[in-house]
Parts: structure tokens; C-alpha cells; sequence
């Protein structure tokens, strides 16, 4: 029997090629069931899950729930902003309060890098990290795995640029370990400031020029600037940022050919990409939102399927 | 482990005929008929009767659609039965049609119970029924007869059936297994 090697998904670097593999093909039968007149399947009747969310998010929330329900889970979900961890209640208390009223799983989202692994640590329940600080969300690289494997027919022997904030980046950072896992080249394309020190002992180049970076790639997954992250100045103004890694259509028709473009969400529009590369042909963005459904329904099967019955 | 022959090659030929006829009977010419074949092992099955009915009895464009029941099965967290799931393939609407579930072998009914729950993700289907190539006499776990069946026989628990198709398994052949 295939069974994924973890009992959590704190992140890529925890995982194997080979479950990055069974994850996928897990996620394209249950596209196929997403895509039916009734989207839903039993599987997860008697199981619980809470979904924690300390830091605020829209679109992985929305699909992390989505994805429970199409299970048949039962859902109780969190946000940090109306509960006791105001008052100064811990993490580890807080998540077993929720534990007691008999969850058998819970993703969490957290502002401190580790937080995911620190629970699993910590208490008797399957832990999703829903993105951890700058640290890792893997579910966001698996999905964006998973639409170049769509778009592309493989992800091994690709050429994947990062371009805009590594630095802040958990979806950068679970990226690139997804991405050499399954065999693609890496760069990243930033302002210097933006990016780690040590990105290159990754194996990951580093393209100044979002030109040659672009002419290089197959595909450029654009990042997001997350102020809310910065402390200081990192560059002069926005409007720089966007004249100097911000991708119009003008640049996009002028590469020699034609490349996919990504974006994990939300867009900062007329920043990292204009409204007419968001919406062009060569966009994937909303398919990638359709594929997160169908990964996390992957991933939540198939760790629900290690939890002990009774 | 031995091994015992329950059908020869030409003893399923004589039986697949023998099940055509009966479907033509009852369907005439499959015009609101659908053949769903059960994954995995129903589908090589339903594939041979597709091809028998519109080889060797001339009845036209026969829809033939592939079920996976693995979302829907009774005993998740409760065996080591596989996760994975086989490919679901319905390009039509079950609405209003009726169904023809196409499995190898009858056992405990458990797979036939789920299949009952898939199938409804693709609308109300008029009618359902079961058509199976081996019946597992007196081993039923739930209330649920074929309405075609190939060969009934008894076998006990630690007994397993097992069909080979030829293309899949190299023959068309039928074993009774003793651990």
C-alpha cells in the first residue's frame, strides 16, 4: 500500500519525491471529483479538523475549508484576532483546548518560522502548517508544483524563476525545495536587499536582470512585496520596484518565447505584474487556485488515513 | 498456496455470450442504457461485453463509463485496503438513464454499497443493476444480489478468487486460491 513517510506536512523539506508523487496523483482523481455536478465525497466522516489561523489569509483559508468539506469533515475553524491568545494564552495551550474537544487535525498558520514543527512536538494531533513566517507553506509549492505539471506535462528539467520579495517568503523558500525535488532549475530574480544571504548554498542562482531571468525561465512564479513583514526600507519606492522587477505585457511579448506566468496571491496589481499579464493567456493564476483545492483534498486524505480509528 | 481452475478460457467466451444476451434482452438497444464498469478490476469486464455487443450483436454505440468507488468505501482508517484511487471516467449524465454496474467478482457486497453512493455524484439514474462474473455464494455482508451473474460459487473465507484477463494478465481464466 502507498502511504505518504510523515504524519504531518510541516513542510517540503520533511517530505519525499515519492510522496510528492502520490500526493499528485491522489489530487488528480480528486480534481476529477471537484469538477463533477456533486463535489463531494464521504471519505472523512468521523473526522474533525480545526483550522487555526494566527496570521490573516483569504484565499488558503478559503481552500483549506473548501477542501475539508468536498471530504465530509467536520470543520471548526479559528482566527487568531477573536480568541484568547489576546488575553496571553500559549500556542501549545490554546491548540489543546481545541485538542480536547476531540479534533483529530489541525492546520495552522503562525507568524513564527518552526510554529508547525513545534506543535507536532508538542501535542497528539496531525499537523498541516498552513504557512509558518517566512519559513515554509507547503501546500502553496505543491499546488504550484502541480499546475506546471498541468501546464507543462512535467516539473523535472524545467526552468522555474522566483522574482520579487525571497527574503519574507515562505512560498519561495517551499518552492524551491519542491521544485528540486522533482528535478527543475531554480533562480531568483530580486533586488538585492530582497533576497537571503545564503540563497545560493540552496543550489539556487541568483538573476539580478528580470530580463535575462525571464529569456532564461520556462515559467516565472511572481511574488508578492509583503510590507507588512518589512521593518525597513528594503528598496527606494514601489514605483521603482515595479519598473525594475514588475512584468507588463510589453516586456512579456518581447522574450523570444512564451512563458508561463504564476502567482501565489493576493496580487498586488501594477506592482509585481500588470492587471493585463495577470489576465493574459500565459497566466496560470487561477488555475492554480482551482488546483489548491484538489491538493490540500490530497493532502488532508491522505494524512487522515495515518490517524488511528478509535 | 493451491491452485485450482474454476473457468477456462473458453467456459468465460461461452459465459460473456451467454451475459450479451441477457443485456440485449432486458436493454434492447442500449439507447438509455449505461455500462459502468466498477474500478479496478470491473472495468477489463465491462471493456470485453462493450466490445462483444457491438462486434458480435451489432447493437450501436454502447456508453461505457469507469467508477472509483475508493472515496467512497466504508473502511477508510480501518484496513490497510490502498488509498489510491483509480481514474473515475463518466463523459455523460446518469440522470434519468439506467445503470448497469459491471464488477468481477460478488464478495461481501461492500464494493457495490459504495459504488451505490459514487454513482449518485452524476445525478438519479432510473435504475441500477449488477452484473458480475463470479458470485461468492453465502459470503454477503449486506443485502445485495446480482441481477447477471457468470457463475456462482462457494467459497470460504480464507479463499480468494482471482480473474485474469487477457489484456491485462495474458488469459482469460478464473482461479480458486487456498492460502
Amino acid at each position: 500500500m502507498k502511504e505518504l513517510s510523515v504524519n504531518h506536512l510541516l513542510g517540503i523539506k520533511y517530505i519525499t519525491k515519492h510522496d510528492i508523487d502520490l500526493i499528485f496523483e491522489t489530487a488528480d482523481q480528486f480534481k476529477e471529483v471537484i469538477n463533477r455536478p456533486i463535489k463531494k465525497v464521504p471519505s472523512l466522516r468521523d473526522v474533525t479538523i480545526a483550522n487555526i489561523f494566527f496570521e490573516n489569509s483569504t484565499r488558503t483559508k478559503l481552500s483549506f475549508e473548501l477542501a475539508q468539506k468536498r471530504l465530509s469533515a467536520d470543520v471548526i475553524s479559528f482566527s487568531a484576532a477573536q480568541s484568547s491568545v489576546k488575553k496571553g494564552e500559549t500556542l501549545v495551550d490554546t491548540v489543546n483546548n481545541i485538542l480536547a474537544m476531540k479534533v483529530d487535525m489541525v492546520v495552522m498558520r503562525h507568524s513564527y518560522p518552526g510554529a508547525a514543527y513545534f506543535l507536532s512536538q508538542n501535542i497528539k494531533a496531525s499537523i498541516v502548517n498552513a504557512g509558518d513566517g517566512a519559513h515554509e507553506h507547503p501546500t502553496q509549492a505543491l499546488l504550484d508544483s502541480y499546475s506546471i505539471r498541468e501546464k507543462l506535462g512535467d516539473v523535472g528539467g524545467k526552468k522555474v524563476v522566483i522574482v520579487g520579495d525571497i527574503l519574507h517568503s515562505r512560498v519561495a523558500l517551499s518552492n524551491i525545495y519542491a521544485l528540486q525535488m522533482q528535478g527543475a532549475e531554480v533562480k531568483v530574480c530580486g533586488p538585492k536587499t530582497l533576497i537571503s544571504k545564503y540563497i545560493e548554498s540552496l543550489g539556487v542562482k541568483v538573476e539580478p536582470n528580470l530580463r535575462k531571468a525571464l529569456e532564461w525561465c520556462d515559467v516565472a512564479n511572481m511574488l508578492r512585496v509583503q510590507n507588512e513583514r518589512m521593518d525597513i526600507n528594503y528598496f527606494p519606492s514601489t514605483r521603482e520596484y515595479a519598473q525594475q522587477y514588475g512584468v507588463d505585457k510589453a516586456l512579456l511579448d518581447s522574450l523570444s518565447k512564451e512563458i508561463v506566468i504564476m502567482h501565489p496571491g493576493p496580487i498586488n496589481r501594477g506592482v509585481e505584474i500588470t492587471s493585463d499579464v495577470a489576465d493574459s493567456s500565459q497566466s496560470i493564476i487561477l488555475e492554480q487556485v482551482e488546483n489548491g483545492v484538489a491538493i490540500r483534498m490530497a493532502v488532508i486524505y491522505l494524512l487522515a488515513s495515518k490517524i488511528k480509528q478509535g | 498456496m493451491n491452485q485450482k481452475i474454476l473457468l477456462t478460457s473458453k467456459e468465460i467466451a461461452t459465459i460473456l455470450h451467454r451475459l450479451a444476451c441477457q443485456l440485449i434482452e432486458k436493454h434492447l438497444d442500449f439507447s438509455n442504457t449505461i455500462l459502468i464498469g466498477i474500478q479496478p478490476r470491473g472495468t477489463f469486464l465491462a471493456e470485453r461485453l462493450k466490445q462483444l455487443l457491438e462486434a458480435d450483436y451489432q447493437v450501436k454505440n454502447v456508453s461505457l463509463g469507469y467508477l472509483d468507488i475508493t472515496f467512497f468505501r466504508d473502511d477508510f482508517r480501518r484496513t490497510q485496503k490502498p488509498l489510491e484511487a483509480n481514474q473515475t471516467k463518466i463523459d455523460f449524465l446518469v440522470e434519468g438513464k439506467k445503470v448497469i454496474f459491471i464488477d468481477d467478482v460478488l464478495y461481501t457486497g461492500r464494493s457495490i454499497r459504495s459504488a451505490l453512493t459514487a454513482i449518485q455524484s452524476f445525478g438519479r439514474p432510473a435504475e441500477i443493476e449488477l452484473l458480475v462474473l463470479i458470485d461468492r455464494r453465502f459470503s454477503r455482508h449486506l443485502p445485495i444480489q446480482p441481477d447477471y451473474r457468470g457463475r456462482q460459487v462457494d467459497a470460504i473465507n480464507n479463499q480468494k478468487v482471482i480473474v485474469s484477463w487477457q489484456k491485462n494478465d495474458q488469459e482469460d481464466a478464473v482461479y480458486l486460491v487456498t492460502n
